[in-house]
């Protein structure tokens, strides 16, 4: 399977993911690592933004990074279903063909990703960390034309055991979904402005729209993990859900807050918006405590590119020892609480001077 | 009611990873199980079965030995399985196997199609939702509920801070979630059934209007440029310390050298 007329595609488009009117974190982040690959392309990023009533949220995009704003605006497109939006983004690749669409690979994007790329007829590739510009085959090969200006894409199987660096040359677009917190958004310009064209390829129900009864959101009060500055992280070590009270004190005088691991929602001792890993969240705060985690590798693959880690583990032989900065092998239970207050009162002589 | 239930054979990656002295993927020393996602799938669909009625076909595309893992579905409860094997169809990517599973339940009666969500190799979560495109159904990923009534199905779809409940008339396919039930084990009974079962076995002519062209490697649009273990940044310092309070002043110490404190 091949594309045709490869050199008409140009430039880099971005979903831009949008939930209740509200851009997406991830928008952001795809549109600082497009503005990139689009000035070594010598093109231009496009936000695709979708939704009903959300013109307004293209100026933002533009402090953002974004060239150019592709509106596609319909009530259909009111509440996020595959089907008008898998056809809002085909029709906008149809119409526009550009070289690079990424997605961010959260539960839309992991939906509306494969979708679009299986309508459109052409490569995904999930979950990237890296996305490059460079040559495929990598070095070049006889009997085989070396292609340029390809989008390299790098990404974790086997849970993170290995790693892989893929092409999708012969296909147009290059298509790519990334998690968010890997890639890094620009400092926003106040004020940049985006040329904003409204497209509407016409929204027809057929037995690919499903209906929704009822949107049910999950009540949270606690603040987006993949944000904190430092995480008090627990696992299955730490015993009960009323235990978490000590790592709750902890982030406390840490200025941080508490997530946790896959075993630890699986228990019904947290909500899965705490959960750091694979199938949870990607973090990368300044401090990782690790507390009573053994370090499976779906876990480390969400943490490892924290800055500091401080592993707290009765168990010498924890594979989490083999990435943390700090490992402690010790009782946590005696070693928390002691390390609030001690950390207190170092704050507290602080404020004294 | 006929249900087919999408599975693949994966490298047990859950239960610890074996490596090769030379770092790479032990593959052989690594169990190979049903892949989870497609397990609960699996579950959901015999537990419609016992519920309502239906007919479970199990479906995979693999190597030959794939059918360990359909012997356990059927030992599980399940009434057909179907293997897809064939040369030409190895290295394909996800646009491939979708394009594959696709040609095979074509040929294959259906109300409602089960896949996990996303397998523990490649974690891509793709080859579902490319499975109802190619097939012109709706898919609704990442169900954590599903209940039938008549010819609807009704669904919870998660998403990261909130569920969908989400109806649409069958035929239709689901992307299921592990979360979504504890699998049952096989019975006895079951084991010797599925012992005496015949597992279909299809190639490539037994798939229906699919090209060439989009088979196997050479019909993959994705391409690998280079493949290698992952480089971890190695563990840093580990300590034993004789009491809690060592403990402590070994982190505060180290929070004082790195001005954190």
């Amino acid at each position: 399977m091949v594309t045709n007329n490869i050199e008409e595609y140009k430039g880099v488009f971005v979903f831009a993911q949008q939930v209740d009117n509200e851009i997406s974190g991830i928008a952001y982040e795809l549109l600082g690592k497009g503005k990139e690959l689009a000035e070594k392309l010598s093109t231009e990023v496009t936000a695709v933004l979708i939704g009903y009533q959300v013109k307004g949220l293209a100026d933002k995009l533009a402090e953002y990074g974004a060239d150019k704003v592709i509106l596609i605006d319909d009530p259909e497109l009111e509440v996020y279903r595959t089907e008008p939006y898998a056809h809002a983004l085909a029709s906008a690749i149809n119409q526009y063909k550009p070289e690079i669409v990424l997605v961010g690979a959260t539960a839309i994007g992991r939906d509306l990703g494969p979708t679009v790329s299986a309508r459109v007829a052409t490569g995904l590739t999930a979950d990237c960390t890296v996305l490059e510009i460079g040559d495929f085959p990598l070095e070049p090969k006889p009997g085989i034309e070396q292609k340029h200006n390809q989008l390299l894409m790098t990404r974790p199987a086997f849970g993170g055991n290995t790693i892989a660096t893929i092409a999708c040359p012969d296909n147009r677009p290059q298509m790519a979904t990334v998690r968010p917190g890997v890639m890094q958004k620009i400092q926003p310009v106040a004020g940049a402005k985006a040329v904003v064209e409204e497209f509407n390829p016409g929204f027809t129900p057929n037995n690919r729209y499903v209906t929704i009864k009822e949107v049910v959101k999950a009540v949270s009060d606690t603040v987006d993990i993949m944000d904190a500055k430092v995480l008090v992280s627990g696992g299955r070590g730490v015993g009960s859900p009323e235990n978490f009270k000590i790592l709750e004190e902890l982030a406390e005088v840490m200025g941080g807050t508490v997530s946790c691991s896959r075993a630890v929602v699986d228990s019904g001792w947290k909500p899965k918006d705490l959960q750091v890993g694979q199938t949870g969240k990607t973090v990368r705060p300044q401090i990782y405590f690790a507390i009573g985690i053994s370090g499976a590798i779906q876990h480390v693959a969400g943490m490892e590119e924290s800055d500091l880690i401080v592993a707290i583990n009765k168990d010498e032989s924890a594979p989490i020892f083999d990435v943390a900065d700090y490992g402690i092998v010790g009782d946590l239970n005696k070693i928390v609480p002691q390390l609030t207050a001690a950390l207190k009162s170092e704050k507290a002589a602080k404020n004294k001077n | 009611m006929k249900i087919v239930v999408c599975v693949k054979q994966v490298p047990d990656t859950k239960g610890g990873v074996k490596f090769n002295p030379d770092g790479t993927l032990d593959r052989g020393a690594m169990l190979a199980i049903m892949n989870p996602d497609d397990k609960a799938g699996l579950e959901a669909a015999l537990r419609l079965k016992d519920q309502y009625g239906a007919e479970v076909t199990v479906l995979t595309m693999g190597l030959p030995k794939a059918k360990d893992i359909l012997l356990e579905a059927l030992a599980m409860g399940a009434d057909n399985a179907v293997l897809v094997t064939d040369r030409v169809l190895g290295g394909a990517d996800t646009w491939a196997t979708s394009t594959t599973i696709a040609g095979a339940l074509r040929n294959m009666d259906y109300d409602l199609i089960i896949t996990g969500r996303q397998a523990i190799d490649g974690d891509t979560a793709q080859v579902g939702p490319q499975i109802a495109e190619h097939l012109g159904i709706p898919v609704i990923s990442y169900a954590q509920d599903i209940k039938v009534d008549g010819d609807k199905v009704t669904v919870q779809r998660q998403y990261d801070d909130r569920y969908h409940v989400v109806e649409t008339k069958m035929p239709c396919l689901i992307t299921a979630l592990s979360e979504l039930n504890e699998p049952r084990y096989m019975t006895p009974g079951g084991i010797f059934e599925a012992c005496k079962a015949e597992i279909t076995t299809w190639g490539r002519a037994d798939l229906k209007d699919v090209d060439d062209g989009n088979l196997g490697l050479a019909g993959s649009p994705t391409k690998i440029a280079k493949a290698s273990d992952k480089v971890r940044k190695g563990a840093g310092e580990k300590v034993v310390p004789d009491s809690p309070e060592d403990a402590v002043s070994y982190i505060v110490g180290k929070f004082k050298e790195k001005h954190i404190i």
